[in-house]
């Protein structure tokens, strides 16, 4: 779906500094070498599952199905994986390419601290320096997380710049490679930034929706009705749809998160509320001023506490080939605390924004439908700030 | 002929940077006719913007005083629309994609054109992306800057050939900000432009004292300064101007 220049539609491209111009060809040159290497291909499935324990189960969620009265559900368990959510997929593979151009060192921007956990873990794994940039809010959010980088051997490194969340994370991660690039390769944890970005984080998270339909088929002989993904910057989501795209009679529905509500400041809800910009590398929707300042975005998940979408995601929604909702904080957190109750599965917060979906869908259905939730991620590291939201005072 | 050339008829240029609306516009109006008087050749007018990725700690503090003050994209217009009162030097603007692109292009860059800026600056627009706001600063007459990097290598022939205005060579890796050194080897960077363009070539990233200046100016066309200035304001806000006049008479001497 992407042309020469890294396009989905209108969105897409390589809006960067001149400095970044070569490695980002460099880099585009040894992906479409890599990507049809046998050797690349079977080092990079023996890591993911061996290592990262892939393939991960497609589960039956009957509590849940009965509980709701509707479609039968189906979860997606990414929270199985090493690390304990999708982002490891990505991380291998670009971890992995990275060493096969003779990369040595590893920086990575992360919000909820997922991305910087699993690069900090693959760095590890192939003897690999890692730095990892934290927005400082963040990093007080998910203390746990950055212990776990630096337990790894990451260096963590807060910043301070703008709101101190994911944006700024991105910001500065990009800055140090405008410093360092002959040695250092930018391991970007979303479907976005410059091209290649979009197009190699979507491959390698790709591998979420070819299990769903393998798995799907092989269980119920049938493609599903629908597919539910939170949407941040969108890796998930476009791991979770990509090879659904083609069967038009699958409903892709993105999430994204509505923080207190789309019609408030405090929301990060990008389709929803943002129009089209150049941002970080990309054309695409942005949450932002009317003089095209980028606004400072609220969600109470710092994974999808971001002011913009992965062009792909853009494209789709453009094209209507995927929907795109909005869901609160509350209506997150109702489904934190509903999924551990009745299926014993603790979600992340951000996976919390597609189930809560899902509990508003699935009621909407008959019972000879069946949709898919993309639970993405593990929700211990969320834990704490879900019992300060409650009230509790809990601290990591 | 590109109203920029002007600024390379006296020597070599020296090109300093100011934020606009840092801390106030009557401040930035205030420094930029200090910047004349004292003989700066072309005024680089920063917009800002509230992420900007290419700069280092000094000009994002720019950015954001100027945002807490209240600053808009038509404020800036009209305070380039005073100083062309009285100001004739070449002056360009220096912003980020996104703030031509959410105004408008078509609407930016002809205001541009009607209120006498002369080119513009956009440091995410790479060569692969220029079409996207080329095609409109051709039609009115606004010269789209190109930059040429440390690592643009088998690139610096392709970018100087299709280039306008002048050339802003970026001194080394990384973003903008003082640096005790500098050792790039820029002249053979600056050999291949001369190979490939008339155009002018000024070297910018990390310059702050005139002995740096006069070293970069001897191998180019000219000097850009930014973080120096700008954290003069830092240091002296509304008070400014007067030392950033001094500033720029020691670093436009130094490279004449």
């Amino acid at each position: 779906m992407t042309n020469q220049n890294g396009r989905f539609g209108i969105h897409g491209g390589q809006y960067i500094p001149e400095t970044l111009m070569n490695a980002v060809i460099e880099l585009e040159q040894a992906y479409n070498f890599y990507k049809n290497d046998p050797e690349f291909n079977r080092e990079l499935t023996e890591l993911l599952n061996d290592y990262a324990g892939r393939p991960s189960r497609l589960y039956y969620a009957e509590k849940m199905t009965k509980d709701l009265g509707g479609a039968k559900i189906y979860l997606k368990r990414e929270d199985l994986n090493h690390t304990g959510a999708h982002k490891i997929n990505n991380v291998l593979g670009q971890a992995l390419l990275a060493k096969k151009m003779g990369k040595t060192r590893l920086i990575a921007e992360t919000g909820a601290g997922q991305h910087g956990v699993a690069t900090a873990t693959a760095a590890a794994l192939m003897g690999m320096e890692c730095v990892v940039f934290m927005g400082e809010e963040d990093t007080k959010r998910q203390a746990l997380n950055v212990y776990r980088m630096r337990l790894l051997g990451a260096e963590v490194i807060p910043v301070t710049s703008g709101t101190a969340t994911l944006k700024d994370a991105v910001s500065e991660a990009m800055r140090e490679w405008t410093k360092r690039i002959s040695d250092t390769h930018y391991c970007l944890g979303s479907v976005m930034g410059p091209h290649p970005f979009p197009t190699i984080v979507r491959d390698f998270q790709a591998v979420i929706s070819k299990e769903i339909k393998e798995q799907m088929l092989e269980k119920e002989g049938r493609l599903p009705d629908a597919v539910i993904a939170c949407v941040g910057g969108g890796s998930n989501a476009i791991g979770s749809f990509y090879n659904f795209i083609e069967d038009k009679e699958v409903r892709l529905i993105g999430c994204e998160a509505a923080g207190r509500g789309i019609d408030t400041f405090e929301t990060a809800a990008t389709i929803s509320t943002g129009k089209l910009g150049i941002f970080h590398g990309m054309k695409s929707y942005f949450c932002q001023d009317e003089d095209g300042q980028i606004a400072p975005v609220y969600s109470i998940s710092a994974g999808l506490d971001y002011p913009g979408v992965g062009p792909e995601h853009a494209h789709l929604y453009d094209i209507g080939r995927a929907e795109y909702v909005a869901i609160t904080d509350d209506e997150a957190v109702n489904a934190f605390e509903y999924l551990s109750r009745t299926e014993g599965i603790i979600p992340a917060i951000e996976s919390s924004h597609a189930l809560a979906h899902a509990i508003k869908l699935a009621p909407t259905l008959s019972s000879d439908k069946i949709i898919v939730v993309t639970v993405s991620g593990r929700g211990d590291k969320d834990c704490a700030a879900i019992a300060r939201y409650r009230g509790e005072d809990i601290h990591e | 002929m590109s109203n920029i050339a002007k600024a390379f008829e006296n020597g070599k240029a020296f090109i300093p940077f100011i934020t606009c609306g840092d801390p106030d516009l009557e401040t930035t109006a205030a420094a930029v006719r200090e910047m004349v008087k004292n003989g700066a050749d072309l005024i680089e007018l920063g917009i800002p913007f509230s992420d900007p990725t290419a700069e280092g700690p000094v000009i994002q503090g720019a950015n954001i005083r100027a945002l807490k003050g209240g600053v808009k994209t038509d404020k800036v217009f009209g305070l380039v629309r005073e100083l062309r009162t009285d100001v004739t030097v070449p002056m360009v603007f220096m912003t980020y994609a996104n703030v031509v692109f959410s105004y408008g292009a078509e609407k930016f860059i002809s205001t541009c054109a009607e209120i006498g800026i002369d080119g513009l600056i956009l440091p995410d627009i790479p060569f692969e992306e220029k079409e996207e706001f080329l095609p409109l600063c051709k039609k009115y007459g606004v010269d789209l800057i190109s930059l040429i990097a440390p690592t643009s290598e088998n690139r610096i022939g392709m970018i100087a050939k299709e280039a306008d205005g002048f050339i802003y060579l970026v001194s080394s890796l990384g973003v903008t900000g003082e640096r005790s050194e500098i050792k790039t080897d820029l002249s053979s960077i600056v050999k291949i432009i001369r190979d490939n363009t008339n155009v002018p070539c000024a070297i910018g990233f990390g310059i702050s004292t005139p002995e740096q200046a006069k070293s970069m100016a001897d191998i180019s066309d000219g000097a850009i300064v930014g973080s120096a200035i700008v954290k003069l304001l830092e240091q002296h806000g509304t008070a400014a101007p007067k030392y950033i006049g001094e500033y720029v008479k020691k670093m436009k001497d130094a490279i004449k």
